[in-house]
Order: C-alpha cells, then structure tokens, then sequence
C-alpha cells in the first residue's frame, strides 16, 4: 500500500518477471473542457482482439467507481492485484495526465493496443474511448478519443 | 450544563451548519424538479423490452439507458462522431430534452457534501452532521425543559423575539432536521470508511463465448421480465465486439442478459445491508422520494435562522452578565455566589462580593442561580444573592433554580447564605429569598449566617452584611458596593395626554420620542440627526431615573420601539418622585431612560384567546398588546377604572379596536359610577364565557395594582375549580401571568 504514496513522481516499472527488457514511454492524455466533476480514467493494454492483458494507470481512487470503467472493469474483473500501485487521482476538465511508465519490450510492436475508459459522476461512462495499437510507428501521433479525452499521444 | 451543550457547539457549527442547510435545501428541490420532467409509466404498464423498443426508433446509436431515481428516462446515444444523452419519455422513446446535470446543482452538491475539498471536506461536513445532531436532540431537551415537560413542549413559547422564533421554528423542523442529520452522518461515515459501504451487487462478468446473431432488443425475452419502473440501468453490449452481453441494474440486483437468447446470466441480488443503505440514501436525498426531499429542505431553510437568532440569544445572555475577574471554574471553587437577577442590579452587588472574597483568597465562582449544578466537588459556602420578581415569582436567572435544587447533592460541609434584595414599600418584601432560604434548609443545608434582606439597593446594608458573613467566615470583609447607573439614554417628551387633570391624582399617557441631540452631546452623537430609540416590545419596562436618584422607577410599556416613540401611562402619587417629576414635564422636556425586557408578560404565539385584565394605569401594556393585535386574534379585555368621565384611559382607541376587530369583547368597570363595580365583577359576571375560553387554552395577562391581582386571582380560581384547575397550575403552564406595582 505504501507503493501508492511513493509513485507519486508517476513512474511505474512494470511487473513482468518473464521479460527483462524494458524501457520507459510516456503517456500524454488531455481531457477537453468537459462541464462536470473529475474524470477517472483507466490506460490499459489489450490484445489485437480487445481482450484485457495489463492496467497501466487508473486515475481516480475510490475504487467502488471503477465499475464505470465498463471494459477494464470486465477485463481486470477489478481485482485489487491488476491495479495495485497504479492509482493516482482522478483528472480534471481540460487538465492532462502525464506519465511515464516502463514498458516491457515485448508489448511493443507486437500487436497490442492501448485502451483508455473514462467515467465522470453523473454523466455518460466511455468504454474504449480510445483504442490504438503500442508501436513505434505510432508514437507522437495524437489520437482524439469520442468521450472525455481530447488527445492522446504517447512517445518513448 | 444543557443550555451550554447547546449553544457552545451552536456557535461553532453556526456558520457550517448554515451553510451545509442552505445548500441541502437548494439540492432538495432537485428530486422534485426532476419529477416534474419526468414521464412515469404505472407499475406493470411497460418493460425494458417495451422501452428499448421504443427507443431504437429514435436512437439507433444507443449506448445506455439510465433510469433515475425520480423516474426520469435517460439515454446516452452516439451518431457518427458525436455522442449526447437526452431526457426522454419513455411512452413514445421521443426526446423531451437533452440531458445534462446542471452545473449549479453540481457545484452545490459538492459545496454541501465536502466544501470542494474532498477528504477532509467530507470530515468537516460529516462532524456539521453530528453537531446538528447534537444541536437537535438538546434543543429538544430544552424546549421540554422549560415547557415543563413533554406534554407541554407544543404550547405557547415565551421570551423576546428571538427566543420565540428560535423555539417554534426549531420545533417545526426538528423531525426534519434530526432525520437529515442522522442520515447525513451514516452517509459521511460510509464515504469515509468509518463503517463499511455496503455497494450495489457486482456479478461476474460470464466467460466470453461466441454468439449466434443477436437479437432486436425488444425481443430478449430477459428484458421482457423486468418492469421499467424497476431498471436502473441497461448498457448496450459495445458495438464491435460480437462476444458482449447487455449488462443491466435494476432495483433487486444486476446481472448480464445474452444478446442472442436473451437469458439472463449472473443475476446477483443487492445485499441488505445495500438496501438500508439505499434506503437512509434517499431518505436524506430525497432521491425517488420528491415530497420528503421538499419538506427536509423546508426544515433546512430554517437552521441560517436557528443559528443567527441562536446567536443574539447567547450573546443577549453573554451580555446581560458582567464580567467577572478571576471567575474559577464551578468544580474548583470553594465559594460559590449564584445570582437570582432579573434587570442586572443584584449582579452588580455580586461582583463586589466576588471581587472581595478574591481579594481575601477565596476561590470563587459567580454564576446565575439557573446554573446550580448537581454537586460541587470543592464548594464550602454557597452564597445566594437574590431579588424577587413581581408577587414572589423568581426573578430571570433564577426560575429553574428551586426544581434543580430538588436534584442538588450537598456535600456535608456545605454552608450557605441567602441574602434577599427588594423593597419594602411592596408586601411579601424579599419572599423568593424566603423561598430558597426555606427549601436549602428542607434540603438539609446548614446555614452559615441567617437570611438578611436588603432593602433599596442599600450599600450601608449591603456593607453590613458584608461584615456579617465575614465574622462567620473569619475573614474582614469590606463591601463597598457603588451601584453602577444604568446606560440611559435621552428621550424626549412629544406629547401628553391628560385624563382627570382636575384630580388631585391625574393620570397622563406621556408619549416620548428618541431625543435630538444637544451642544452637550458627543461629536459622534451630533453627526446623527437624532438618537435612536433602544428595542423594546410593549409589555417591556422602561427604568427612569428622577434627577437625583439613582434607584430607577419602572413603568411598563404600552408601544413597540417601531412605532418611533415610547408610550407610559402614569398616574401622579401624592408624594411619588418620579411620577411628580414626569407630571411636571412639559413637551420638549428630556428624560433619561432604560429599557428593562420583560419577555415573559407577553400574549403568547398562537391563535389562542387571549384575556387581558387591569385596572388603572395598567391598561397601559394591555392597550399596546391590543394595538398590536393586527392578525385579530381572539382578545378580551376587562378594565377597572374610577370615574367613566375623568378616568376612562384609552377611550377613543379602545372603540377603534373595537371597530376594526383587535380587540373582540370591552369590559369596563367603575367603582365611581352609579353601579360602583370593580374589575373582578365583571370578570366574575362572565364566568361561563370564561371558563370555556380558559378550557380551549385561552391565556390570561393581568396588569396592575397588587390589590387588584389579588382579587383577579382569587375570581378566576372560582370560576375554573369547576373544570378542575386553578391559576397555579396556569402559570405553571405559562398562560397566567402578571405584571403588578
């Protein structure tokens, strides 16, 4: 639990003891200036099928809101274990999330996808608002999402 | 002990609490609001099915239907890029309008449940919670404590205008204001993890498996079996993922319906505990349950007015004690010197006797005798310096005194003194200090030294006493007492109206105005154009100071400080000082003056009737309660005078009360007319009419000389043992009172 309070600085090395090499991507997602609370948002990786593999970032702490999260939700089956160590506050209206993560190398390029879900009290839930695949190719490259989320872009 | 559990945390909480019910009661409106938007199919009449139906006709791009606790339908829909949500009806799947939180309802929920400060927001606002509770449950305690009980905590409130309105609107939302209270802290300790949440059920989801086709929506037979008024909400499997279930809420649980059988799978009930908490949820939201909402946030619209009332009354309080130096704390002192005081001059005699005795060493405590406590750990000499009020009654600060004394647990070293402060002009001279001296001894207290009186305010007897108490105490004690002069201020005459002047013993209405100031006044004084008249209520006393005094005379009031001038009706004493001096004032002539409150010779609230008595200049007081009377209660009214030409005070206004209904029924008596009668046989003449109106809880107000009330106590006791209840048992109740010379 301590873990928590120490990711602060927002880096996070991810736990995957089969693959050694890593290396850090930063992760860039600006909300447009929606009118309402906080946005929890959710960055996890997927399969080429959408199917759940790794949390990357949960925003938001109150844990019995991640339901709205609806495919992370279903993907992680919420277990505290696929995010622990991986929370951080929730998002404002027209602020960014900025962070940088170790990423394994062996997500990269090999046909996974980056998702991101949003949910903010009161109003609609995004289920994979934004879904792109990890690859070099597209690093730098904002990706507008259809709910909350403004651009996404992320770069190594 | 109860009265400061009360107002200390009133104080603090004043302003949050203030706010977190102003903001309640905003919010309140929403449920009805939302209710009133709202189209609502009766149980039974539509199902999910029915509503998806109706909703693919318009919303081809649906994403989620939300049913909200006031039954508003809402569907958050996606077309092309763009995606929104609307308010629809249900019946038809048609829009009604777009559908968004509005942002001030927004910004006031999070101003209500955490200042926008989150964590420690939800801290401050769920301690608001427990101290309205606290407020709530001992402002009960109080208003039954001084209504004398349970039974009688709905009557009649007495006091000044801030105390009347503190009490009635506190009674009207107590039930409301305990219930938003006590939900509210179940809900603070929920979100902040003080008790644990009790959350909606969370199936599963089902393992993935490759579906058939999927079916319309209105066809699952699932949602067929769930009645709309019972979904909370429904989410469309997402678009491109063939492998998706409909998810869905609904009142007793959530679950997932296959969209190609339309099965239901995974259904999982909500928990009880859930379902209290939902409950106590929209007890205190008002969510789903419109009307509560409304009448919570009436009860809220109350407390910014409990919490500024609340504050004069303390600070009127606060202010009518002086100061005290050295004042120990009750369980430390080893003298105690409890004041029985109604305007504040027994108080004054009381700090000279604290300032000596804590010269001398002595640990002393000086409070009100209301305060008497249970015990005192350390005390070894009680003090009781007490004035008495009107015909024997305990003067303000001492009426709970003898009923808490009944509770007190002496200590075996305990000694105490009554020192009696009144004049002996009047009968039953000190007889509440005879009261307490009688009781502390039925108590089993031993005296220190014997009661003693003191008459007029006199510092020599005063001093005497003083010399007394310390002979026994076995130290010198030199009480120099100079009576402090009140804060007077100018008033001048405007006018004066003369009955019977060619008496020997005429009686004026004398009519004063808030003087203009003079050469002699301060600059500060000279900037305004005029002083301003002190706050009084008719009923209250003015204290006049005659030149050369400095024992004032109190005249009851017969106007209101919003009326602009102040009215007395006095007749001349043969050899009266004061009653000279302000017969021999002519139009312009300046006075200095004093405003006593006399909260508790007042009609009370309510529409009960209302029986004035009194004979000569006693009228005055009950002539403004009449003046005032402009809602027409009931108001009766019986008046002893001497002569019909001469002495017939307030004639003309009298009649046109009479005509414009203040005032219902005139009685008068003359006991220098033909038919020689006094006040008592009209009143005894009546005692039919009476009786019913006394039992339909009519309260009596008697003004006047001593003689006079005695005569008016005595006919009414006949006329009421009939129905088995006498004019003691009223005034208990606070429905017969007196203000007598």
């Amino acid at each position: 639990m301590n873990a928590k309070h120490l990711l602060l600085p927002l880096t996070i090395v991810l736990a995957l003891p089969a693959l050694s090499q890593a290396r850090p991507v930063s992760f860039t997602t600006e909300l447009s200036p929606y009118k309402g609370d906080g946005a929890y948002v959710a960055l996890y990786l997927t399969d080429a099928a959408g199917k759940y593999k790794q949390t990357l970032w949960i925003a938001g702490k109150k844990s019995k809101y991640y339901k709205h999260l609806a495919d992370w939700a279903r993907g992680s089956g919420m277990k505290p274990a696929e995010y622990d160590g991986m929370t951080g506050a929730s998002v404002s209206s027209g602020t960014t999330l900025k962070l940088t993560l170790e990423v394994a190398d062996a997500l990269i390029d090999a046909g996974y996808q980056v998702h991101i879900d949003t949910a903010v009290e009161d109003k609609r839930d995004n289920r994979s608002e934004v879904v792109v695949p990890l690859t070099t190719d597209g690093a730098g490259k904002p990706t507008a999402g259809k709910g909350y989320v403004k651009s996404f872009t992320y770069s190594f | 002990m109860l009265r400061q559990l009360h107002s200390l945390p009133g104080l603090v909480a004043a302003l949050l609490v203030a706010v977190m019910a102003l903001t309640g009661a905003i919010l309140a409106t929403d449920p009805a609001q939302q209710r009133l938007h709202a189209v609502i199919p009766a149980d039974g009449e539509m199902s999910v099915a029915d509503l998806a139906g109706n909703v693919a006709q318009y919303y081809p791009g649906v994403e989620q239907i939300q049913r909200a606790p006031s039954g508003a339908i809402i569907v958050y829909f996606r077309s092309g890029d763009t995606s929104g949500a609307d308010l629809i009806d249900p019946l038809s799947g048609q829009a009604i309008t777009a559908y968004e939180t509005p942002a001030f309802m927004r910004w006031m929920k999070n101003l209500h449940r955490s200042f926008f400060l989150d964590t420690e927001g939800r801290i401050a606002t769920g301690s608001g919670a427990a101290l309205m509770l606290l407020l709530a449950i001992t402002g009960a305690l109080m208003l039954a404590d001084r209504a004398g009980g349970w039974r009688n905590a709905l009557g009649p409130i007495r006091g000044t205008t801030a105390q009347r309105l503190h009490g009635m609107l506190g009674r009207a939302a107590l039930l409301g204001l305990l219930l938003s209270a006590l939900t509210g802290l179940y809900m603070s300790a929920g979100s902040l993890g003080l008790i644990p949440e009790a959350l909606e059920a969370e199936p599963e989801f089902p393992p993935e498996e490759p579906l058939a086709a999927p079916l319309p929506t209105h066809t699952l037979a699932a949602l067929k079996a769930i009645d709309l008024n019972d979904l909370r909400e429904l989410v469309y499997p997402y678009p491109g993922d063939p492998a998706d279930y409909y998810s869905v809420r609904t009142d007793q649980g959530a679950g997932f319906v296959h969209a190609s059988s339309g099965e239901m799978i995974a259904f999982e009930a909500h928990s009880s505990a859930r379902k209290i908490y939902e409950f106590i949820y929209m007890l205190h939201t008002g969510e789903g349950l419109w009307w509560l909402g409304l009448l919570l946030g009436l009860a809220a619209l109350t407390v910014p007015v409990l919490a500024v009332t609340g504050t004069q009354i303390w600070w009127k309080r606060r202010s009518g004690m002086p100061t005290l130096a050295h004042n120990t704390p009750a369980d430390a002192a080893d003298t105690l010197i409890l004041v029985g005081s109604e305007g504040n001059t027994t108080w004054g005699f009381a700090r000279t006797l604290h300032d000596a005795l804590t010269q001398a060493g002595y640990r002393v405590h000086t409070a009100p005798m209301n305060t008497l406590a249970s015990g005192y750990r350390a005390a070894k000499r009680m003090l009781i310096l007490t004035a008495t009020y009107g015909d024997g009654g305990p003067p303000a600060s001492a009426t709970e005194f003898l009923a808490k004394l009944r509770r007190f647990n002496r200590t075996p070293e305990l000694r105490y003194a009554v020192l009696g402060f009144g004049d002996r002009q009047f009968p039953r001279f000190c007889q509440y200090a005879l009261d307490v001296d009688a009781a502390l001894l039925g108590q089993g207290c031993t005296p220190l030294c014997p009661l003693d009186m003191i008459d007029r305010q006199s510092p020599q007897e005063f001093a005497r006493w003083g010399r007394n108490l310390g002979d026994v105490i076995g130290t010198s004690l030199q009480l120099e007492h100079n009576p402090e002069r009140p804060h007077t201020r100018p008033m001048q005459l405007a006018e004066r109206v003369e009955y019977g002047a060619d008496t020997d013993t005429p009686t004026t209405v004398f009519r004063f105005t808030a003087a203009a100031p003079t050469q002699k006044s301060g600059i500060l004084s000279r900037l305004r154009l005029r002083y301003r008249l002190p706050y009084f209520e008719a009923g209250d006393l003015v204290g006049i100071l005659p030149p050369g005094s400095h024992v004032p005379r109190f005249y009851s009031l017969a106007s209101s400080s919003k009326e602009g001038i102040l009215e007395i009706c006095v007749r001349k004493h043969t050899d009266g000082l004061c009653s000279g001096y302000l017969h021999n004032l002519k139009p312009g002539d300046c006075i200095d003056a004093f405003i006593r409150p006399n909260p508790e010779f007042r009609p009370a609230s309510g529409k009960a009737p209302v029986i004035l008595i009194g004979a000569g200049t006693g009228i005055g007081p009950l002539a403004g309660f009449i003046k005032h009377n402009t809602p027409h209660h009931p108001m009766y009214l019986y008046w002893g005078g001497r002569n019909p030409q001469s002495d017939f005070l307030y004639q003309s206004e009298l009649q046109h009360y009479l005509e414009d209904k203040r005032l219902t029924k005139l009685n008068t008596a003359f006991s220098r007319s033909a038919d020689s009668a006094y006040v008592q046989d009209r009143i005894n003449a009546d005692n039919e009419e009476l009786r019913k109106l006394i039992q339909n809880g009519a309260q009596i107000l008697v003004c006047g000389g001593r003689e006079m009330a005695k005569g008016v106590r005595e006919v009414i006791d006949d006329i009421i043992a009939p129905i088995n209840a006498s004019v003691q048992m009223l005034k208990a109740e606070g429905r017969y009172r007196e203000d007598v010379y």
